[in-house]
């Protein structure tokens, strides 16, 4: 016979649940979402307080990926280092490799060639709408579609064949190097990559009436999760989540970097301020980064596709560089510190996920735990970049 | 008016439910896109660019023996450190000369010492196929293979002797290729 | 010493009769499981299963060896009898609630004059096989499962009660055999021509009398891991799918009884017209689960309480009205 009485469990918990103070009111419930839940999209760990079903408290518990990604670079030389980054965000690795390249860049004063910058520009769009479909599917699939995220699966996996051709790899690219591009583009990559702009909008179009029309849909997103600009001032969110509460503030727009300047394009956002909000701005911004990739490869120059004299293994004078980069979770910031040697005095990643996951506890309260679970999705956290 | 609109909308969003059905229903008419793997692989243009482990290059004119230099720059440039050159200092014999050993020669020949590559030691565990090695090499003796169906039962497996690969690749094609040779002469 | 002859003839029809049902409820398990995969694949676009079998046909029976395989662990500081009553709690009245169904003109197994009552009773047991499993489990997803299973009971068993009533108004029989028989063999002549509210009404509400998406809220997969069932391994879980399956079945044949005229066909009316409309119906019920998302908790109770109701209560006295008018 099992013994069943309560004092027989190890009910003490580990740390944060101890520390984890109940409120006095009896009728609470602690509850632990994660590191092992469907909808935490890996290994996030929420503890919850909760009346019923609605959440009374919440505090998210970070450090289940943590790989040192900040340390790993001060021990390996600037050129070493380059492989990590498509491994701290796996979803918009082109960014976290541009963000790093060019904060190099920088320091160094490398002038990049102009053709090299459209291939970042083109190849970096390709990887955020990549990014947004892979959201897109995991988000439905949070709330209760199980069908979204093969439709997006199979349209991810054009561009992963497209991506793969030209970069090598499939997800986790390693493909930026200092002063360009690690390969040239040719006419089949653009060939492919104006038959996906033509593939991909009526897709788009399907994704709406499928899923953004859908009434179910409507009501678990509308007024749900609804982020004050205050909150988002407080926690320095940025990327769609800021967007979505009616500020358009896109790096690519406020601080142009590489040619984005010279691209005509739009930076959606909505006042709804709810997870709605943030979903219309993903969904518009996969059109837009579809209008940006069809204008770059109509003004792609010829050219160097790397520069010539780019050091292969640099060594930057002495110096502090930090540089920004609009990544699909928001503003990617690489700050660097070096002393002049081969390897890197220290790096500080600044990373999106992180500054819009701290606002989840003020935004959670008194909300269901099926809202939560919606909020959750509508930040689009990617758990290895929040740890690094 | 807010009446008339309510109606609207609980319209819409009961016509959103049926368009829902709809583009399942053709969906679910579509051909199906899975590749089904173990009967079917992949197209081979769509491993276009793929990047498998490295492999050595071997010389233009001796399939047996690779471009490499050992200059150990792949190996010191490698991020994870998972490649490692076996080489061996041989003296090298000069057969041109007199046989009569002088005391010049001697000296001469202690000097003459020629390194050789005994093994190129590849630990595909820890590689994460960034190509930096492969960029950095400066006799392009490194490409990368099309090797896309690696799967094993222990790590070991994945602990490759690349030159000893390139030399059994080359013996393959080249008893491929004498037969043709024979048949032709 | 009993002789045959003695043994009651009501009796061996009743043993012979809850043989058959077993038998179909084992075989429709399976037809179900396999159909729900393929159709779910297929609107993917993925074959689904494929290995086990030409197509994937034996997948069903794999997965089946499988479950009966697995160890049953109940988990530390679970009360270990309301554990494992619970599946078969959840299990056993689905075997009754196929006696009364008129599979054919004289595939019927009891007939009774109550029959649809006897069907709505036993099917609400499930209720407390789910409530007693989510609470007898340790586990506090478990425990937000039963409770949300037990809100939704409360709110989708009235409309679901109501929509039958002016049914058995217009046929004046509980009988299912008679409410049968008061519909044509065409399909104008259906109860679903003079009665389409009711029949959706009764449709949605069968959605979420079974737990199926959209109103899978007891298990909701994202929201509460597997809900209810989060804990049981093996057999114990494969009685819970079981069990689904089969409401899922009591469910759609009700429908076909009471709204699309049962057995009957424009041709030959018999058993088979009654099978392919009822698995038509499942198809429905498979092809709505893969194509939305899940309503929130109280959105259903709204629905039911605020929409349904109402909109049935009306749907009842116009009936009243007109039978007793004509």
């Amino acid at each position: 016979m099992l013994d069943t009485t309560l004092d027989s469990l190890d009910l003490r918990g580990d740390f944060y649940t101890r520390n984890f103070q109940p409120h006095p009111s009896e009728n609470r419930l602690i509850l632990n979402m994660g590191p092992q839940h469907p909808s935490t999209h890996g290994v996030l760990r929420v503890i919850l307080e909760i009346d019923g079903e609605y959440i009374v408290r919440a505090e998210p518990v970070l450090g289940y990926i943590h790989r040192m990604h900040e340390r790993m670079a001060e021990v390996k030389r600037y050129e070493q280092y380059l492989p990590n980054l498509g491994r701290i965000d796996y979803l918009h690795a082109l960014a976290w490799n541009w963000a790093y390249v060019g904060a190099v860049e920088r320091l160094m004063g490398l002038e990049v060639p102009k053709r090299a910058e459209y291939i970042r520009v083109i190849t970096c769009e390709l990887n955020r709408i990549s990014s947004h479909l892979l959201w897109w599917g995991a988000y439905l699939l949070d709330l209760g579609a199980f069908t979204p995220i093969m439709y997006a699966f199979a349209d991810r996996e054009i561009i992963m064949d497209i991506l793969q051709r030209i970069t090598g790899s499939r997800l986790t690219y390693c493909y930026y190097r200092f002063g360009g591009v690690s390969q040239d583009i040719d006419d089949k990559f653009i060939e492919q990559t104006k038959e996906l702009c033509k593939y991909l909008r009526p897709r788009l179009k399907m994704y709406k009436d499928f899923v953004t029309d859908n009434i179910i849909f409507r009501k678990r997103v509308e007024g749900i999760g609804i982020i004050e600009t205050e909150i988002l001032r407080k926690y320095g969110a940025t990327g769609p989540v800021l967007r979505g509460s009616g500020i358009a503030y896109d790096v690519r727009k406020t601080k142009p970097y590489s040619v984005y300047s010279e691209i005509e394009f739009d930076v959606p956002s909505y006042e709804l301020e709810d997870a709605f909000g943030r979903y219309l701005v993903r969904m518009q911004e996969m059109e837009e980064s579809l209008k940006i990739i069809e204008q770059c490869l109509e003004q792609l120059p010829a050219g160097d596709f790397i520069l010539p004299k780019a050091p292969k293994r640099p060594k930057p004078p002495a110096g502090e560089v930090y540089f920004t980069v609009e990544g699909a979770r928001g503003e990617i910031g690489v700050h660097l510190l070096s002393d002049g040697s081969a390897y890197p005095y220290r790096l500080k990643l600044r990373s999106p996920s992180f500054s819009n996951l701290s606002l989840f506890p003020e935004v959670v309260k008194g909300t269901l735990l099926a809202d939560a679970v919606s909020i959750l999705g509508s930040l689009d956290l990617v758990i290895p970049e929040i740890d690094r | 008016m807010s009446n008339y609109s309510k109606s609207q909308s609980i319209r819409e969003g009961i016509w959103s439910l049926i368009v829902g059905l709809k583009i399942t229903a053709k969906n679910f008419l579509k051909p199906t896109i899975t590749v089904h793997y173990p009967r079917e692989t992949v197209p081979t243009d769509k491993l276009e660019g793929y990047r498998g482990h490295i492999e050595l290059v071997p010389k233009p004119k001796d399939p047996f023996t690779p471009k490499c230099i050992m200059c150990n720059l792949c190996a010191t440039v490698c991020p994870s450190g998972c490649i490692k050159l076996v080489t061996v200092k041989e003296p090298i014999e000069e057969k041109s000369k007199s046989g009569t050993n002088t005391q010049e020669d001697k000296k001469t020949a202690k000097k003459k010492f020629k390194k050789k590559l005994v093994a190129f030691e590849l630990n595909y565990n820890y590689c994460s196929l960034c190509g930096l090695c492969v960029q950095n090499c400066s006799v392009k003796s490194l490409r990368f293979s099309k090797d896309i169906y690696l799967a094993g039962y222990s790590k070991e497996e994945f602990e490759y002797d690349l030159l000893a690969r390139l030399r059994a690749k080359a013996k393959v094609k080249s008893a491929k290729e004498l037969p043709q040779k024979n048949s032709e002469g | 010493m009993i002789s045959l002859a003695q043994i009651p003839i009501p009796l061996i029809k009743i043993v012979v009769g809850l043989l058959g049902i077993l038998i179909f409820i084992g075989l429709n398990g399976l037809a179900c499981v396999y159909l729900e995969r393929k159709v779910a694949g297929h609107i993917q676009r993925r074959p689904g299963p494929f290995e086990v079998g030409p197509h994937g046909i034996l997948q069903p029976i794999a997965d089946a060896v499988k479950l009966v395989a697995k160890q049953m662990i109940t988990p530390k500081g679970a009360d270990p009898i309301l554990y494992w009553s619970a599946p078969i709690i959840s299990f056993a009245p689905a075997i009754v609630c196929f006696l009364p169904l008129p599979f054919g003109p004289s595939l019927q197994n009891i007939s009774i004059n109550i029959g649809l009552i006897m069907v709505l009773a036993f099917s609400s047991l499930n209720v407390l096989a789910l409530c007693l499993g989510g609470w007898s489990s340790q586990n506090k997803w478990s425990l937000l499962g039963a409770a949300r299973d037990i809100a939704q009971s409360v709110a989708y068993e009235i409309p679901l009660l109501l929509s039958m009533l002016p049914i058995v108004l217009l046929t004046g029989s509980l009988n299912l055999a008679d409410i049968t028989a008061y519909q044509g063999a065409w399909p104008w002549q259906w109860l679903v021509v003079k009665q389409p509210l009711a029949f959706i009404i009764f449709f949605v509400c069968i959605f979420a009398e079974t737990n199926r998406a959209p109103f899978d809220l007891p298990e909701a997969e994202s929201e509460l891991t597997a809900g209810f069932h989060t804990e049981y391994a093996g057999m114990g879980f494969g009685l819970f799918f079981l069990a689904e399956y089969s409401y899922m079945v009591v469910g759609c044949a009700l429908a076909t009884i009471l709204f699309l005229g049962g057995y009957q066909g424009p041709v030959a009316p018999g058993w088979w017209w009654f099978l392919i409309k009822v698995y038509g119906l499942l198809m429905v019920m498979i092809w709505v689960r893969w194509s939305f998302p899940r309503v929130r908790f109280d959105q259903l109770l709204n629905l039911t309480w605020k929409w349904f109701t109402p909109l049935i209560l009306i749907n009842i006295l116009i009936t009243a009205l007109v039978v007793k008018l004509i």
